[in-house]
């Protein structure tokens, strides 16, 4: 009995149950982004990818970072490609096929990073359970506190380069004429 | 508690995902989708091991790395953005395969 016990897996629980769900949702998604012929399907499936990457977050205890990654990269981001999506369209659609002619290489290539990964990862000993975080609120007070202090001057590069880049997409996307 | 191992998993499939799309895809958005989802891989990988790392409620390095990558993924989709619209103004194609005028 106890030599089968190892091979049954244990029951998940809720939090795990719930994981497993956030992360069907981000792999369907995934899979959209990559195989769907139409843009506007990899668009939505790039949202669907993002709200699980935020889900995964909220479940790891990173509150911050989940509401920043539904701000920036479903508030943000994802409008910002269905637009262009919106502004390129045209001879793209239904006369090609969505992929190029090193797909199959690509898969081959991709798959065996898949392979690899997985088989490294699981022959790591990581440590089994985490250290309880305590107080949340105390940790976004500690976030505010690292990007005055310790990290000022990587949050200013960063200042600098967020308005850098967006004036030079400004100027790069402007109608010249 | 979810395990370590999940969370790495999860991100290693997304960043192949990531992967696939950004080398197979045809069309220069798809690209950049790809490149958003490997930048996300990355982002649930520096969360996990904070949360997994030795005083998560002290030490809360990987949370600050995981919002500056989340900052220089909004510049660089902007950029992006940017060059593939000012490439279909000029060319009238997105389409990677057509747009070889830096070829050697």
């Amino acid at each position: 009995m106890e030599v089968l016990q190892q091979f049954i897996p244990p029951i998940p629980t809720l939090e795990q149950q719930i994981f497993l769900g956030i992360a069907l949702l981000t792999i369907i998604g995934s899979f959209l982004v990559v195989l769907a012929p139409n843009l506007f399907h990899s668009a939505l499936g790039l949202v669907a990818a993002f709200f699980g990457a935020a889900g995964v977050y909220f479940i790891a205890e990173a509150e911050f970072v989940g509401v920043s990654q539904i701000l920036v990269y479903v508030g943000a981001i994802a409008t910002l490609i269905t637009f262009a999506i919106m502004l390129t369209r045209g001879m793209m659609f239904g006369i090609t096929s969505p992929r190029n002619r090193q797909s199959g290489t690509a898969a081959i290539v991709v798959s065996l990073t898949f392979v690899v990964l997985v088989a490294l990862l699981n022959a790591v000993p990581w440590p089994q359970v985490g250290e309880p975080v305590g107080d949340g609120e105390a940790i976004i007070a500690g976030l505010g506190a690292a990007f005055v202090g310790e990290y000022m001057i990587p949050f200013e590069l960063l200042a600098i380069l967020l308005l850098v880049a967006l004036a030079g997409a400004i100027m790069l996307a402007r109608d010249r004429k | 508690m979810v395990p370590l191992t999940w969370y790495l998993t999860l991100s290693a499939f997304v960043f192949s995902a990531g992967l696939f799309a950004s080398l197979a895809r045809r069309n220069a958005i798809a690209v950049l989708m790809g490149i958003e989802l490997m930048l996300n891989a990355a982002n649930i990988n520096l969360v996990a091991f904070w949360r997994y790392g030795a005083t998560p409620g002290a030490n809360i390095d990987g949370q600050v790395f995981a919002l500056f990558v989340i900052a220089v993924a909004a510049a660089e989709v902007a950029v992006g953005l940017a060059l593939i619209i000012s490439v279909y103004r000029n060319r009238k194609t997105v389409n990677l395969d057509d747009t070889t005028l830096l070829r050697g």
